[in-house]
């Protein structure tokens, strides 16, 4: 299961980040709000999240630079303020050539289950596009949709719907999948 | 399929001729049991009734409620008529046709336990679709002891009963021999001929289905339904985190089977037409992708696929061997149909827009979509060789997850509007919209194999959410909650089985 392999190699990484760089805010103090939101990185532990303070490291992408995106309902316009992220998704892509992405689409639970599987591709897509014409190359780019399967907060208002209706780029280490 | 499956029983034996009970004794056999002559062998009754009412037997009439697919939706209320015993399934119940079903007569020591259990089976089958009310045993007046005794008709008139059946077990090794009957009473005649089942002891479910659905279908004039398998998705865990495995079961709840472990997430099985195979959409591969699984085996096998794109949504055609489905590429998804035998995909719809839940009409000649080339979800029938489709929903709100019935005429759908989600039905030109259900969520309906009542999936809000079945009628009376282990969603029933 590729997800999976490239969540445990991202561990990995993670994990050797956080031995190379002392966490400065003790162990899993940077736990918490803006940490990874991607399905696929699921199970990574707040251990590794002292990397976030390596420029160089997928932690740094998914805090600092930010590795998510918002759409309004039924959306999957590329906001101004998404732009900014992926703007700076962009740049932190071209100075890692070694990393891949997979972007996640995903939507909230007001739809139907395969229309929303094809919202989350459409949102997944339009980030792809993006970085694209930000001069990555599309073969270390792969879109995937969850639809309304993995939604990031769990209660049934506009609060976590919003939160739901994300593209996350989950960065992963090897040239072209 | 577990058991049931390894022995097949076969059906619709009514309308062969009938058969020696003696020759009835063999894996899968159903038999006409000799007839039981009904004026000769139940003189008592047959002389009791009409002198007692002052009138010849005549049966009083039922109208009953529940939009018949071919009538449906006519407002009229069905004139009553004079005849035999029959459940006119027509617009507006008036009341469940009131019913006895006494315990069957165990004829050995080891089918005591069966006896008892297959006629509550029966009985929770009949009263199960709110158009029939069982009498219950304390109120039964006679004793049915012995199978082939007269039917005492003024007793069983005097509890009300409308329609009696009795049956009788035996049980040789594991093998199970279920016999039954079903009376008239006001008429005080058998109604049709006996039925006799056979097959192992542990399909005994079935059997007690089978019986349900013969009678059923004699009250009705409608096919049955209770023998028949729904797929489902069988969740746990919490909401971010839901893990999802593909069940199946009686249509009833029992006998769940898993076919698929949690190890990743599993979507929107799909029955073939012969119940024998299932088309789901599954994350094995990291990427939704279509899976195609052998039930009896419970081997499966990833379709073709072209590197990089997602398919999902997939639906069998009438005759089996395609598979119209979704595949998504570069963030746009439109319908594709797949030749099972060569793996050949064709496209049948290209636009820009989300194109998806096709289903195929039960001719196979066309095929309803959902679409939002309008702008927002709403329903589309196409050519099933693709072709400029026609919009068939006009309605407010957005439509989804359409499904042709397997009688052609109506199509049940998914309606969103104004925060609410509804299960409704329409007839296959848009016309006579009707929504049967109403909640936060309802979503994917599925039908049963006759098209008198429909399965779907009711999520409830919150963090603790969870989506369970439910049925409904398609007149929408006798909703109810499915009987799972724990939460599920994405029912598709199974046809009829064999």
């Amino acid at each position: 299961m590729r997800l999976h392999s490239s969540a445990l190699l991202l561990i990995g990484v993670l994990a050797l980040a956080a031995c190379n760089n002392p966490n400065r805010f003790g162990a899993g103090g940077a736990g918490g709000a803006g940490g990874p939101g991607g399905y696929g990185t699921d199970g990574i532990g707040s251990a590794g999240l002292g990397g976030a303070n390596d420029p160089n490291s997928p932690a740094y992408f998914a805090q600092t630079v930010g590795d998510r995106v918002l759409f309004q309902v039924d959306q999957s316009t590329i906001n101004p303020e998404a732009r900014m992220i992926l703007t700076g998704q962009g740049q932190w892509l071209a100075s890692h050539p070694q990393y891949t992405a997979i972007i996640e689409g995903h939507a909230d639970e007001q739809g139907t289950r395969e229309y929303n599987l094809a919202l989350g591709a459409r949102r997944a897509s339009a980030v792809q596009e993006f970085l694209v014409s930000q001069g990555v190359q599309p073969s270390r780019l792969r879109t995937v949709s969850y639809g309304k399967e993995r939604p990031l907060q769990v209660c049934s208002d506009e609060s976590c719907y919003a939160q739901n209706r994300r593209a996350v780029t989950v960065i992963s280490v090897g040239a072209g999948s | 399929m577990g058991a049931a499956q390894a022995v097949p029983l076969l059906c619709r034996a009514e309308r062969s001729a009938p058969v020696q009970v003696g020759h009835a004794d063999v894996a899968g056999a159903v038999v006409p049991l000799p007839y039981a002559a009904a004026r000769n062998e139940f003189p008592r009754a047959a002389g009791k009734v009409p002198n007692k009412e002052g009138v010849t037997p005549m049966l009083r009439s039922l109208t009953w409620a529940l939009a018949l697919a071919g009538a449906a939706f006519t407002a009229a209320p069905v004139a009553a008529q004079d005849g035999p015993l029959r459940l006119e399934i027509t617009e507006g119940v008036i009341e469940p046709l009131p019913y006895a079903v006494p315990a069957f007569v165990a004829e050995n020591a080891a089918a005591q336990q069966y006896a008892a259990e297959i006629s509550r089976v029966v009985a929770s089958d009949l009263s199960g679709t709110g158009l029939f009310r069982e009498i219950p045993a304390s109120a039964h007046i006679a004793r049915v002891t012995s199978f082939d005794a007269p039917v005492g008709y003024a007793d069983w008139k005097a509890v009300n009963a409308e329609a009696l059946i009795t049956g009788a077990v035996s049980v040789s090794g594991d093998r199970l021999t279920v016999k039954f009957r079903l009376y008239d009473i006001y008429s005080g005649q058998q109604l049709g001929e006996g039925l006799q089942f056979a097959a192992t002891t542990a399909s005994w479910r079935r059997m007690a289905h089978k019986v349900a659905d013969a009678a059923y279908s004699r009250i009705t004039g409608e096919s049955g339904y209770f023998d028949s398998r729904v797929v489902f998705v069988a969740e746990a865990g919490p909401k971010d985190q839901r893990q999802k495995r593909l069940g199946v079961m009686d249509y009833d709840g029992a006998n769940v089977q898993y076919l698929t472990d949690s190890s990743t997430i599993v979507l929107a099985p799909r029955f073939s037409p012969t119940g024998d195979r299932v088309l789901f959409t599954t994350f094995e591969t990291g990427f939704p992708r279509i899976k195609l699984l052998n039930v009896a085996s419970v081997t499966a096998q990833l379709l073709p696929e072209t590197p990089g794109t997602m398919t999902f949504a997939p639906r069998f055609s009438p005759d089996g061997r395609q598979v119209v489905y979704s595949l998504e590429q570069g963030g746009n998804t439109d319908i594709w149909k797949m030749d099972l035998n060569t793996g050949q995909s064709v496209r049948l719809t290209n636009t820009p827009a989300i194109e998806t839940g096709p289903s195929f009409s039960p001719d196979g000649s066309r095929i309803v979509f959902e679409s939002d080339r309008s702008g927002t979800q709403q329903l589309y029938v196409m050519s099933a060789t693709g072709g400029e489709p026609t919009r068939i929903s006009f309605g407010e709100g957005r439509y989804g997850t359409p499904v042709w019935s397997p009688r052609g005429d109506l199509i049940a759908f998914t309606k969103q509007n104004q925060g609410r989600f509804h299960i409704g039905v329409m007839r296959t030109d848009g016309s006579e919209e009707r929504l049967l259900t109403a909640s936060f969520l309802d979503e994917g309906p599925t039908w049963a194999p006759n098209g008198r009542v429909i399965m779907f999936t009711r999520e409830s809000a919150g963090a603790g959410g969870e989506p369970r079945l439910y049925s409904v009628d398609i007149t929408g009376r006798n909703l109810k909650a499915v009987t799972t282990d724990g939460a599920a969603s994405d029912p598709a029933w199974s046809p009829l089985l064999p």
